[in-house]
Formats: structure tokens, C-alpha cells, sequence
């Protein structure tokens, strides 16, 4: 076979590769939604700690020359905004649906202010396991060079939905999820739930951003997230707030959004701008596929702003 | 595991127990005893201290003054912590249970010590040794939501056994069980504590539960301890005198002699609707209401007579069949209720059937405030014509309201239940639709409100009732039906009513 042309099977092919780089951010996005939702608050700001998460990890990695230096700071300032929304969530008559819509706006904006100088220089990626090194043909290679994150992103996933049955720590997460008065009636205090539930959901969210400017697309730019944050939101619903469904749905938006790339990679040249909206569009129409006038969403946390 | 059912029953007394909030003493110098092993009933209406005390007793409220004695020692107890460290345990009228995790998750979490990770192979064997002790049997592993309101109540029961309690206060246990399990869970509690394993404070307003079950009851009225004694001592008549004083009672109409031919107001036909769920739907084959009779429709709630409801007051789309009123398609439009002269009554007034933060006049008027006087359209608003209306209305319905201009969530339940009464009842009326009409509400706004639905079926309308209790629907109704999930199961004419029988259709075993 001819190494260099594959033809059509480049196209399969492409979209798994780039559903196992596009969909990283989505899952890391979406498994800290999923605990900040199973919690029963919502945090739409998950957009703008994303991008908060990419320029911090950027900046840092390009200062400190250490690409995980910069992931840690991602965390470290995604756990920042995830309290920071938690925190202002507790008092009384706030909706956690404008405050992080608010957060989205300015986790971006200070993100661009601050990154500003940083769009030029480049910064050390992280690392990748080349899986595809078996085979000499290099779409193959290119496909299977999968990033740890994704690894931990995955196994992370599996962890969860455990923890969430098996461990008193997600027992706790759900019981405050469903049923703020249970809670109470335990002893349990939701808002200190509710705000390390968040404050993590946002960790992971850095970490989410970290990924998208150190490893794929790999820079910082403005433009660097395009509204994946609130996709993960979305598709925290579409998965039924569970982190393996959260997974599969992430791979499931990844492959959706390497369709454009991959018809391109082929020679596709006409209408595959299409095909970039397509993740998009899987968004509308999860969103009205699962939607209904007349029935409460299945396995909806029962504290949930939008399901109460 | 901090649960045995090895328990044995404590004693509680309480001693001048005084709660003041601001000027106001929600409980004054009231001392009741519970001895060890015995069943207490606390009697009383709305507002009467009941909970008040309860909740001094379990760490909610810091009572005034007073004092609590466990088994004859004074005993200090700051908070809800302290009080199940004493064994003392409390099962609330509304769940406390997570509905989205199983009942063994409920039970693992709901302790004190919770293990980081949870060895569920170790806890299931543990929890299947304890359900062996206990008197009920009950899946614990399904989803807490899935379980009917009758296991749930006893889950919660267990629940406090599990944790080690050995004194239990139940609030109002049976108030969302069929007459069957309310009979089965108090005769159980009954058992263990004539075994003398739990003592047990009832807060109750049936009377018929507590002479069945109780041992001594105590009554409370405006906070003050008006009787107690043992309750083989006692009659209703005497109970009800201690729990509601001297204060007159609205007597209900006698009933006007049904007229068989009478026209059919309304009729349901091979209706169907999709349920809240939208997994299953309602499906009502055939239901007719004659002018000058009440039907009853009994049920658990959640079997979809609210979804009926929603149908009936055209807040839910049906998938197939007809609603007709005197003959003509009924779409529950504006136009056509006020043609039809159809008025409704549902539950939880304030939410349902008010605009909560505008004002007692406003809300009266809603059904005809765009109206003058011949039925025409107004395009100008009359304040005074609304204030005039109103006004009226809250002397003839006797409203307690601060005055015309408060918001109406500012009422008592009571009063806003009268307050709309005023509203659906003003004018001819020839369908009312009511759903659980006195829920919540105190001994003389029953009484009231059960005689304007009798006086406004002698009066010749047609009256469908949903209610969850069963006593109201056994005073009021000419004709009762069964709804059990979604269907109408059952029917009988009020003379060959049975309880029992109605219980068993409730439950859904036939």
C-alpha cells in the first residue's frame, strides 16, 4: 500500500485522530461540570476559565520552560474561579445561571488582557504517547499519537463513576445534589459541598485549557476555545450527568469537530467549512432531540436550577 | 455499625416548656410525659405548638425556658446532633429521603461514620442482617423514587431504627398513605413498641389514629396544653373540644336529594395525556358529572389526578379524546369558561391559583376584571370598580386580609383559600373542578370551605373533587372514583362506599 496515499480511508481515520485530540478539553470540561451539576449548581463560567486555564498554562509554561509547571497553574486558577463562583452562589437569591454567565465574560476578558503578550512566543507541549509507531504509514502514526491527557482524562472518567457509588464523598455529592433538605437533615452543609464541588469543576476546566494551548491546537490566541465551555455544558445534559456517558459524548463532539479538518486532510476543497459547524449543529439538535414540553429530564439532579 | 434493633425504648418528659419569638409565645409551660415504651399522640391544629415542640425537643428550636428529662434526667440538648447522640430520632411529613439513590445508599450515607470508600459487598451483608430483625420487608436496592409513598414512609422509619434511634417523633406519618399501609406501618410501630423497643410521640390531626393506636394523647391549642390523658378515656367529642375551644363550626348543608336525570355537565371521553414523566400517560375511558352532585376522585397522590386536573384547566395537552361541558368541546380557553360557567378550584391555591405578589383585589378580580357589568369587553381598567368588587367579595367570604391593597401571599392558607373560593364561587357556577381543597388548612377553614362546595352543589352545579383524603371525599361526594395509575379502576355510589374496598383500589390490588 502506498504509504503516503490512503485515499478515502484517511477520512475514518482523521476523525478518530481528531476525536481523540479534540475531544480532551470537552472531557475534562464536562467531567467538572458533571460534579458541579450532580452538586446542583450550574456553572456556565466553565467558558471563560477554560480560556482563563489556556493562557495561564501558556504563559507559565513559556516563563517557567516546563509545560506541566503550566498545567498546574491552569488547575490552580480554574480552582480560583470555580470557588469564586461557589462562593458568590451561596448567598441568598443569587442564580448561579447569570453569575456564571458573568464569569464566562470575564474569565475571558481577563484572560485576553493578560495574555496579550504572550501570543508570540512558544511555549514546550506536552508530551504524547506515539500508539501508532508500530505502523510506517503516517496518517496512522499521526492518528494514534495520543496525548496523556487524554489517558487521564479516560481514566478519570472510570474513577468517577465510581467514586459517585462507592465512596462517601460521592454519596455526599449526589445526596446535596437531589435534596438540599435531606442534606440538612444529615447534617450536611450545602453550600461547602456545593462550593468544592465547584471549585473542582473549575480545576478541571483549567485543565481542559491547559491541553487546548499546549498541546492541540497547541498556542495561545483569542480565538482558542470557540465556545467549547459551553458545549461541555451541554453535553453534561445530553450525557445524563454521567461521567462515562460525559466521555463518550466528548469523543462523540471530537470526532464531530474533526469531520471539517479531516474532509480537508483528504482534498476535500469545496464546503468543508460545512463541516466545521458541525459540532455546532450536533449541539442544536442533542438539544432538541432530548428536550420536551411535557417530561422532566431523566437523572436530572433534583437541586438543579433548571430542572426545579 | 452503630444500629442494633436490640434498642431499648427511653422515656421523655418535657417541663415547662416555654418558646417565645419576639412578642409572640408560640408554646407556653407545656409538660407532657412519655414514658418508656409507650405510644403518644400529639393532638392540634395548624399553628396549635405542635411542631414548635417537637422541635424544641430535637435541637431545632432553643426552647425559652423549660427542661427536657431523659428516663427521669435532665438532659441539655443544643442541637438536632445532640439529640440523636440520645437516642432521640424524627421522621418529617415530607420525605427526607434522596430520591435519585437506592434505599441502601440512603441508609450507608445517613450515618454518622461513613468510610471514605464504601465496601458495599461488606454493608449489603450487614444491612441484610438488620432487615432480618425489622418487622418490614423492603427492596433496598432500587432507586428511593421508584418506591411507593407507603415504603418510603416505612424506609424513613427504618432508617432511624438503623441509626440506633429508640424514641421516634413522626409528624403526621400517614398523611400520604393509603388507609392500608397507614393501618400497616402504625400497627408495626405499635408492635415494636409494645415490645418495648421504641417509644413513639405521633403528631397527628385524625382522630380515628389516634384511638386505634395511641396509648395517651396530649393536646395543644394556641400553644398551651388544653388536655391530655389516656385515650381509652377519652371520646372524639372530647378531643375535638380540647383542640379547638368554644370557636363555632360551619355546619354543612344538608345534602339536596340528587336528581338521577339531571343533565350530564360534564363528560370526559377516551381521554388520553402524556403524564409529568412523559413515560406513561392518563387515560380516563369514561367520566360524567350531573348538575347537583359532587363526584369524588380518590387516589395516591402521583397515579395523575393532577395531570387530569392540568387537562381539565387546559394547562396540558391531551393526545386523543374529548372534553365536553353541557354538550360543546371544551377547550378550557378564557372565552369558554367564562360562556360555560366553569370555575376552578386548585390545590395549593396561592401557587396555583393566585399571582402571589399582587394584591387580594386584584386576584379576586381576575375572573372579571375586563368585564363590565353586561358581560363586554372593558378597555379601560377600573381601580374602583375592582376595589368595590372585592370588598364585597371579602365580607360575604369573610377574608381575614390586612386590607384590599396587600399582596395575597401575605394571608394566611386559609385565607387564601377563602379568597379564591370568593373569586370562583361569585356568579352562576355550573362546573367546579376542585382538587384537595382543604390541605394544610386549620379545623374551621375546613369546615367552611367544605360547606360553600356543599351549598354550591345544592345550588345546582355540577362538582368533580380530587382529593387525597378520604375522610373529605366520604363527607362530600355523591358518587366516588378510583384513579390508580392513570385510570379510573373503580366506582361506587357514596351509599356502598367502603373504606377498605377504596383503600385496596388505591393501592392497586385488583
Amino acid at each position: 500500500m502506498d504509504a503516503t496515499g490512503i485515499g478515502l480511508w484517511g477520512v475514518p481515520l482523521a476523525i478518530l485522530g481528531g476525536a481523540i485530540r479534540v475531544s480532551t478539553p470537552f472531557i475534562f470540561v464536562s467531567l467538572g461540570e458533571a460534579i458541579t451539576e450532580r452538586s446542583g449548581r450550574i456553572n456556565l463560567g466553565l467558558e471563560g476559565t477554560l480560556v482563563f486555564g489556556a493562557m495561564t498554562a501558556y504563559a507559565v509554561a513559556v516563563m517557567t520552560n516546563s509545560p506541566w509547571l503550566g498545567l498546574l497553574a491552569a488547575a490552580a486558577a480554574g480552582l480560583c474561579f470555580g470557588l469564586f463562583h461557589g462562593w458568590i452562589c451561596k448567598f441568598p437569591k443569587v442564580n448561579d445561571i447569570a453569575i456564571g454567565i458573568a464569569l464566562m465574560l470575564f474569565g475571558s476578558g481577563l484572560a485576553f488582557f493578560f495574555g496579550k503578550p504572550f501570543i508570540k512566543p512558544k511555549a514546550p507541549n506536552l508530551p504524547a504517547i506515539p500508539f501508532g509507531a508500530w505502523s510506517d504509514i503516517p496518517q496512522v502514526q499521526a492518528a494514534l499519537d495520543v496525548n496523556v491527557l487524554f489517558l487521564i482524562g479516560a481514566v478519570l472518567s472510570l474513577v468517577l463513576w465510581w467514586a459517585f457509588r462507592n465512596t462517601r464523598a460521592g454519596l455526599i455529592v449526589r445526596v446535596v445534589g437531589d435534596s438540599s433538605d435531606a442534606a440538612r437533615a444529615m447534617g450536611l452543609n450545602p453550600n461547602t459541598v456545593r462550593l468544592i464541588a465547584t471549585g473542582v469543576g473549575g480545576a478541571l476546566a483549567g485543565i481542559g485549557g491547559a491541553y487546548l494551548s499546549l498541546y492541540y491546537p497547541g498556542s495561545w490566541t483569542e480565538r482558542i476555545s470557540s465556545g467549547q465551555g459551553l458545549m461541555a455544558v451541554a453535553l453534561v445534559i445530553f450525557a445524563h450527568w454521567n461521567p462515562l456517558g460525559c466521555f463518550a459524548a466528548a469523543l462523540l463532539f471530537g470526532g464531530a469537530g474533526a469531520l471539517g479538518p479531516a474532509l480537508q486532510s483528504v482534498g476535500v476543497t469545496q464546503g468543508y467549512y460545512l463541516f466545521y459547524a458541525a459540532p455546532y449543529i450536533l449541539t442544536l439538535i442533542i438539544m432538541i432531540a432530548t428536550s420536551s414540553p411535557t417530561r422532566s429530564l431523566a437523572g436530572a439532579p433534583g437541586e438543579l436550577s433548571i430542572t426545579r | 455499625m452503630s444500629a442494633i434493633t436490640g434498642n431499648k425504648a427511653v422515656g421523655v418528659e418535657t417541663i415547662g416548656m416555654s418558646m417565645r419569638f419576639g412578642a409572640f409565645t408560640a408554646l407556653g409551660d407545656v409538660s407532657i410525659k412519655v414514658p418508656a415504651g409507650s405510644f403518644h399522640a400529639l393532638l392540634g391544629e395548624n399553628g396549635a405548638g405542635k411542631s414548635t415542640l417537637v422541635k424544641c425537643m430535637m435541637g431545632f428550636y432553643h426552647p425559652t425556658a423549660g427542661d427536657i428529662l431523659i428516663e427521669g434526667r435532665e438532659v441539655a440538648i443544643a442541637s438536632p446532633r445532640d439529640a440523636s447522640a440520645l437516642g432521640l430520632g424524627m421522621v418529617y411529613q415530607h420525605f427526607t429521603l434522596v430520591p435519585s439513590l437506592t434505599g441502601a445508599e440512603n441508609l450507608v450515607i445517613s450515618r454518622e461514620k461513613v468510610p471514605g470508600v464504601i465496601d458495599w459487598r461488606k454493608e449489603r451483608g450487614e444491612l441484610a442482617k438488620f432487615m432480618d430483625r425489622m418487622p418490614f420487608k423492603l427492596p433496598l436496592d432500587v432507586k428511593v423514587a421508584e418506591l411507593a409513598a407507603g415504603e418510603k414512609q416505612k424506609l424513613e422509619i427504618i432508617k432511624q431504627l438503623y441509626l440506633g434511634r429508640s424514641f421516634l417523633v413522626l409528624d403526621e406519618p400517614t398523611s400520604v398513605l393509603t388507609p392500608g399501609e397507614a393501618q400497616e406501618v402504625l400497627g408495626l410501630v405499635r408492635a415494636m413498641t409494645r415490645a418495648g423497643a421504641l417509644t413513639v410521640l405521633m403528631i397527628s390531626h385524625k382522630f380515628h389514629e389516634v384511638t386505634a393506636f395511641a396509648d395517651d394523647v396530649s393536646v395543644l391549642r394556641k400553644g398551651r396544653l388544653t388536655g391530655t390523658g389516656r385515650v381509652v378515656d377519652l371520646d372524639r367529642k372530647a378531643m375535638a373540644a380540647m383542640m379547638i375551644g368554644d370557636q363555632p363550626i360551619a355546619v354543612l348543608d344538608s345534602r339536596a336529594e340528587p336528581r338521577p336525570d339531571a343533565e350530564i355537565v360534564l363528560e370526559v371521553k377516551a381521554l388520553k395525556a402524556p403524564d409529568r414523566t412523559g413515560l406513561k400517560s392518563i387515560r380516563i375511558e369514561d367520566l360524567g358529572v350531573r348538575a347537583g352532585e359532587i363526584v369524588g376522585i380518590a387516589g395516591i397522590s402521583g397515579n395523575g389526578q393532577k395531570e387530569l386536573l392540568e387537562v381539565l384547566a387546559g394547562q396540558r395537552p391531551r393526545d386523543a379524546g374529548e372534553i365536553m361541558v353541557r354538550g360543546a368541546a371544551y377547550a378550557a380557553t378564557r372565552a369558554e369558561a367564562r360562556a360555560l360557567n366553569v370555575r376552578l378550584i386548585p390545590e395549593e391555591p396561592l401557587k396555583n391559583a393566585c399571582a402571589p405578589k399582587m394584591t387580594v383585589a386584584e386576584n379576586i378580580s381576575f375572573r372579571t376584571f375586563d368585564i363590565d357589568g353586561n358581560g363586554k369587553p372593558v378597555s379601560w381598567i377600573s381601580a374602583g370598580a375592582i376595589r368595590a368588587f372585592s370588598a364585597r367579595l371579602v365580607e360575604q367570604f369573610k377574608v381575614k386580609t390586612a386590607s384590599l391593597a396587600s399582596p395575597i401571599a401575605s394571608l394566611s392558607g386559609g385565607n387564601v383559600q377563602r379568597a379564591v373560593l370568593a373569586r370562583e364561587l361569585t356568579g352562576k357556577v355550573d362546573l367546579l373542578i376542585v382538587s384537595n381543597p382543604c390541605f394544610g388548612l386549620d379545623f374551621s377553614a375546613v369546615a367552611e370551605i367544605r360547606a360553600r362546595i356543599m351549598q354550591a352543589r345544592n345550588a345546582g352545579a355540577a362538582v368533580l373533587l380530587m382529593s387525597e383524603d378520604l375522610d373529605e371525599l366520604l363527607e362530600l361526594s355523591d358518587r366516588i372514583f378510583v384513579m390508580s395509575d392513570g385510570a379510573l379502576v373503580y366506582e361506587t355510589p357514596i351509599a356502598q362506599a367502603s373504606v377498605q374496598t377504596i383503600g385496596e383500589h388505591m393501592a392497586g390490588h385488583h
